[in-house]
């Protein structure tokens, strides 16, 4: 019964979403204040209305009610409780769902705290929103409808695909929509503006929080995925460039580029269309990102849903909205008339390097991720875009992009002495050159990728440092460090991104450069070395999971004749799925992680086995935290709170203190 | 019981290898560093999308074999290369080569960075501030004129 509501709330949400979609634009459109005035109660309607939705498909998955179709093919009685409620979005429908009470969610959300819009903007926004709704839940309920019912229910369900039975898997898709769809609320805001035919510095600073919000979620999503990767996938990789990550990156990219651009609109009041055009392009992006990872034509290890039919679907939807939004662009992009202005040495010129680099970089890794289609269509050659390819044509814009952030970030707006700017930084980049030039030294390989990348690092780092401590003025030492807290929380978020960055540099350098790998046979009781360790593989044994069977060995890692960890690196098989997966252990470290994988028997009693040290690497997934947070500092910015403004008003019966 | 089954199930189904084997293993550490290289640059062609060196396939197992006996015979990177291209297309390659229509993919970032550049710069230079103030036109300084005199 609680299923059925489900799916009748979920056609009403539909109708609702028309509604929302009809009455504010046509009522923005004439002035007609009572039309206008449907968009908010609709948008919490509708929001309310998935959301019950999606708790009545979590409730199936939770009894295990195997009458649902979906809930039959991708659950299982003996799976661990979170796996049951992860698994309601661990599929295609599922997860489409989820996608739209996302969708609702922002919505609502730019209802409830969009007090301080003009009514018309507020109208049009949430109109934008809701058209988008309409597309995605038609495209729901008629070809991917989570609610179907079997005929014949199974005694039990199929189960989740094991792969997708952990922690870190669990809880990528959420992070990962809200950024996605995120970046809706930036495209309504950008298309409600092309309709008004006005952006100015408010449009600027309205449409900066949506896009950091998913930017900080993207960011998350990313990197749990990333993490997953590296100690699920058995071999330690991290990113892997394949065409789901890609569609994932791409509009993190260009989100990146937005935020700064945005920047310069509500500063300056330059950039209008740049950046109305990039907020059409990052939820483009989202778009096609949804069209790579589940219409299957693109061949990729994650794809979950390769169905031609919905991959039609998606792309007419990609089309339609990206092609709507670019027209309407084109007619109206001209009256944007910038008001800024400013000389070639700028803290606006060097955002505009950001975004042309930002904007190139996702260009190339778009390029590279849909060759193979084009390849094959226009010239009949079946080839293959891979890592080598995005390594070689992607990092040299990351390489520019760190070189000039901590310059560019510090460089006064309007007119600027690269020289002034230069001096206090001197100093770090006399470092910057130390430690490049010390790490050639000291590393046997030949190669630039470590001393050039931590380098860069360290660059980014000590320029964040060097940036806020700029930013507390004159004074004594104290005093200015007094004076760091209460800095603007967007100062704070700026730096703590950048350094971010800087983090994740360091990481990706390290590991890519120094890791040590060591793939051997030993029998239980050998001991081997690795790089400065000792391993020994002391036993191999089999054992029952809940929902699987197990062989795990007990390996014990020595360093100078001190024990430094014991782990269980297992090999699993879940019967149900008929799946195998390999769950290396780690023991991770700040500077290293031991990563060990157990193999196969082989013919002598021994098993193979796979040891690597793995430097640094949690630096990568660290620094993607530290530009979340960042990302949240800067949220959190006083200039961006609901009616910052009128909360400053005294409260005037109070009284004032005798002084 | 139930242990005894779970066991026997598990003989059944498949085990997967390990990406790189230990019997794959070339004694010249030089070589094999050769050979893991191409490796990562080879796609296993019956894996969605993987390289044979991170691959469990038997076929990735059978290609990893191939540029190893390809290199323990004296081939140079190259050639052997060449050698699985030959068998398998370039579909094969990860790396695609700078050939014919690729061609444009490989140009096409550092193209796209020049036109960028070019274009913000030309924008960039609009948006320079007036060179001082040039003063009044000779209208101006007349209409001036005249509203003073008024």
């Amino acid at each position: 019964m609680i299923v059925e509501i489900g799916h009748f709330t979920l056609i009403l949400a539909l109708l609702v979403a028309v509604v929302q979609t009809i009455m504010p634009l046509v009522g923005a459109h004439k002035g007609w204040r009572g039309w206008m005035a449907v968009a908010e109660p609709a948008a919490t309607v509708q929001f309310f209305l998935l959301a019950f939705s999606f708790a009545a498909l979590t409730y199936a998955f939770v009894t295990s009610d195997f009458s649902l179709r979906l809930v039959a093919a991708n659950s299982h009685t003996a799976k661990p409780m979170l796996y049951k409620v992860t698994g309601v979005w661990g599929n295609h429908e599922g997860s489409m769902l989820l996608w739209c009470v996302i969708l609702a969610f922002f919505g609502a959300l730019a209802a409830w705290f969009g007090a301080n819009l003009p009514d018309r903007l507020r109208a049009r926004v949430l109109g934008v929103q809701a058209s988008v709704g309409v597309a995605f839940l038609t495209f729901l309920i008629f070809t991917s409808n989570p609610f179907l019912r079997l005929e014949f229910p199974p005694l039990n369900g199929q189960d989740l695909n094991p792969l997708l039975q952990d922690p870190g898997l669990a809880f990528h898709p959420p992070f990962l929509y809200i950024g996605y769809v995120g970046l809706s609320m930036s495209f309504s805001f950008a298309v409600a503006a092309l309709i008004e035919g006005r952006v100015d510095a408010a449009w600027g600073r309205w449409v900066r929080p949506w896009t950091l919000l998913a930017w900080l979620n993207l960011t998350i999503g990313i990197a749990l995925g990333s993490w997953w990767a590296y100690y699920e996938l058995g071999w330690g990789g991290f990113w892997f460039w394949d065409p789901v990550e890609n569609a994932s990156f791409m509009p993190w990219l260009i989100a990146a580029a937005l935020l700064h651009s945005a920047i310069v609109v509500e500063k300056r009041e330059a950039l209008k269309s740049w950046t109305i055009l990039l907020a059409i392009l990052a939820f483009g992006f989202s778009l096609i990102g949804a069209f790579i990872v589940r219409s299957g034509v693109l061949t990729s290890v994650h794809a979950f849903a390769n169905d031609p039919e919905r991959g039609v679907y998606l792309l007419i939807i990609t089309g339609i909205f990206m092609g709507g939004a670019l027209t309407l662009y084109a007619a109206r992009a001209g009256q944007m008339q910038a008001k800024g202005v400013f000389s070639m040495v700028s803290r606006e010129s060097a955002l505009v390097a950001n975004n042309v680099l930002l904007a190139v970089a996702t260009f190339v890794v778009f390029l590279g991720t849909i060759w193979p289609l084009v390849a094959e269509l226009i010239w009949d050659r079946k080839l293959s875009v891979g890592p080598p390819f995005f390594d070689a044509a992607f990092t040299p814009f990351m390489v520019a992009l760190a070189v000039i952030l901590p310059i560019g970030s510090m460089l006064p707006w309007k007119r600027a002495k690269i020289m002034t700017t230069l001096r206090p930084l001197w100093f770090v980049l006399i470092a910057t050159f130390v430690v490049a030039a010390l790490i050639w030294t000291i590393q046997s390989e030949r190669s630039l990728i470590a001393p050039v990348g931590i380098a860069l690092g360290v660059w980014l780092i000590a320029g964040a440092a060097v940036d806020i401590w700029q930013r507390t003025g004159r004074g004594t030492f104290t005093h200015r460090l007094g004076r760091i807290l209460r800095l603007p929380r967007a100062d704070m978020g700026r730096v703590t991104t950048h350094a971010g960055l800087g983090v994740t540099f360091i990481g990706i350098a390290a590991l890519t450069a120094w890791q040590i790998e060591d793939i051997r046979v030993a029998t239980p009781g050998e001991s081997f070395r690795v790089g400065s360790y000792d391993v020994t593989l002391v036993d191999v044994r089999q054992l029952e999971g809940p929902n699987y069977i197990s062989t795990m060995a007990e390996m014990r890692v020595d360093r100078n004749g001190s024990n430094v960890a014991t782990l269980f690196p297992e090999k699993r098989i879940y019967p149900v799925a008929n799946m195998p997966t390999t769950e290396a252990a780690i023991d991770n470290g700040v500077f290293r992680d031991l990563y060990l994988v157990i193999g196969d028997p082989q013919g002598n009693g021994g098993w193979s086995v796979r040891t690597f040290i793995k430097p640094y690497a949690n630096w990568i997934w660290a620094g993607a935290i530290i530009m979340s947070l960042g990302g949240l500092l800067s949220l959190t910015d006083r200039r961006f709170r609901v009616a910052a403004g009128a909360r400053k008003t005294p409260k005037t019966n109070a009284g004032v203190p005798a002084e | 019981m139930i242990r005894a089954l779970c066991l026997a199930f598990a003989l059944l189904v498949a085990a997967p290898a390990l990406a790189v084997q230990p019997d794959e293993i070339l004694d010249d550490p030089v070589l094999e560093e050769r050979a893991r290289d191409l490796s990562k640059n080879l796609r296993c062609l019956v894996c969605r999308n993987e390289s044979i060196d991170e691959s469990n396939a038997e076929l990735a197992r059978d290609l990893r074999l191939l540029v190893r006996e390809r290199l323990v015979e004296g081939d140079t990177n190259d050639e052997a290369l060449d050698f699985i291209v030959a068998r398998y297309g370039e579909y094969v390659l990860l790396t695609p080569r700078a050939t014919g229509s690729t061609l444009i993919l490989w140009i096409a970032g550092p193209a796209m960075l020049l036109a960028a550049l070019g274009i913000a710069a030309v924008y960039i230079r609009r948006r320079r501030p007036e060179v001082a103030a040039t003063g009044l036109s000779e209208a101006e300084k007349a209409r001036l004129s005249q509203l003073l005199d008024d």
